[in-house]
C-alpha cells in the first residue's frame, strides 16, 4: 500500500454502529461472523424468491394454494423453507375484480421471511401515510394503473401479522413450469404495488 | 434444512426473483445495524416485538433517517436489557470518531 491509506474519521452513526457491534463482540454474545451472514443471506438469498416460489406453486396447484391460504408458515415449511415461529404471515389472494396491497403505517413491519427486505420506498412516510388514505393514487404513482370498477384493500401489517400477496395468475401463461412462472414473480406484486406480467415471447411472430 | 442450503439449490429460471432483490443499504453501517439486530434476536437477546416497539418510538420522533432510528432503537433496547451501558457505548463511539481505535476490524 502506498503513504495514502488514512482511514477517513468514522460519521456518528457509524461511529455508534462500531461502538455497537464492538462492545458485543467482546462480550462475547455475538461475532462479527453472525452478521455478516445474516446481512448476505437477506441481501442476496432470502430476497422475494421464497415468496415466489409459494405464489409459482399455488397457481399450479390449487390443494397447495388451499394450505398457502389457510396456514401459510406451515406452507412456507412444506417447501423446506425455514419459519420462524415468531410473528404470523398471512397470505391474501387478489381475486377477479379485488386487488390488495400491504402497508405498515406506524413503521416498516414486512414479511421478510418469504421476501427478504422491503424496498426503500415501503419505508417511506410519503408510502406510510398515504397508502391507507388514497391507495390508488399511489399504485398509479408506482406504476400501476387500476380500473375504477376494481376494488381495493389495504393491509397494514403490525407486529403479529404480516401480509404478503396472492397475486392472480396472469393469462398467456398456460403450460408454464413452476420454475417458469415464479420468474414473473416480482417482489413488488407481492407487496400489491404491482401485477405479473406475461412477457411477450421474444422473436416470436406477430 | 437452512434457508441458506435451499436457495443454494435452487438455479436456473427459479433464481431470477434474486435481481429484484434490490435489498439496498445506502452505507455498510446500514446493514451493520440491521444484521446486529437480527443477530441479536436469533440468539434470544430480545423478542422482536421488543424492538419493534423501539423502532416506532423513534421513528414518531420524525428524524427522517431510517437506519439512525433503527440503531437508536437498537441502542436503547440493549441498553434497558443492561447488555450495554451508554457511557460505555459513547466512550467507544468517541474512540472510533477520533481514530483512536481503528475503525478497520
Amino acid at each position: 500500500m502506498s503513504d495514502q491509506h488514512h482511514p477517513e474519521a468514522p460519521s456518528d452513526v457509524e461511529a455508534r454502529t462500531l461502538a455497537l457491534e464492538s462492545l458485543l463482540r467482546e462480550k462475547g454474545v455475538l461475532t462479527s461472523e453472525d452478521v455478516d451472514r445474516v446481512i448476505s443471506a437477506y441481501e442476496q438469498d432470502i430476497g422475494p424468491m421464497i415468496g415466489a416460489h409459494l405464489v409459482a406453486r399455488a397457481w399450479v396447484d390449487p390443494a397447495y394454494r388451499q394450505r398457502l391460504l389457510h396456514d401459510a408458515p406451515s406452507a412456507v415449511r412444506e417447501l423446506g423453507y425455514e419459519y420462524r415461529a415468531d410473528t404470523r404471515l398471512v397470505v391474501i389472494p387478489n381475486e377477479p375484480g379485488v386487488h390488495n396491497m400491504v402497508v405498515c403505517t406506524l413503521c416498516s413491519c414486512y414479511p421478510w421471511m418469504v421476501l427478504g427486505l422491503p424496498p426503500t420506498w415501503y419505508k417511506s412516510a410519503p408510502y406510510r401515510s398515504r397508502a391507507v388514505r388514497e391507495p390508488r393514487a399511489v399504485l398509479a404513482e408506482l406504476g400501476l394503473q387500476l380500473p375504477d370498477a376494481m376494488a381495493i384493500n389495504v393491509w397494514d401489517s403490525s407486529s403479529e401479522v404480516r401480509y404478503m400477496i396472492l397475486p392472480e395468475r396472469p393469462p398467456g401463461t398456460e403450460g408454464w413450469t413452476e420454475e417458469a412462472l415464479a420468474a414473473i414473480v416480482t417482489r413488488d406484486c407481492m407487496i400489491g404495488v404491482a401485477r405479473p406480467q406475461a412477457p411477450a415471447l421474444t422473436g416470436a411472430p406477430r | 434444512m437452512s434457508v441458506d442450503r435451499t436457495i443454494a439449490n435452487l438455479e436456473g429460471t427459479a433464481a431470477l426473483p434474486r435481481k429484484n432483490g434490490e435489498l439496498v443499504f445506502q452505507a455498510p453501517w446500514e446493514g451493520r445495524a440491521f444484521g446486529l439486530a437480527v443477530v441479536l434476536n436469533q440468539k434470544g437477546a430480545y423478542p422482536w416485538n421488543d424492538f419493534r416497539v423501539r423502532l416506532i418510538e423513534q421513528i414518531a420522533t420524525g428524524r427522517p433517517d431510517y437506519y439512525e432510528n433503527w440503531l437508536g432503537a437498537l441502542e436503547a433496547l440493549l441498553v434497558d436489557r443492561g447488555l450495554v451501558s451508554r457511557d460505555d457505548l459513547r466512550r467507544r463511539a468517541a474512540e472510533y470518531q477520533t481514530l483512536r481505535r481503528d475503525p478497520v476490524f
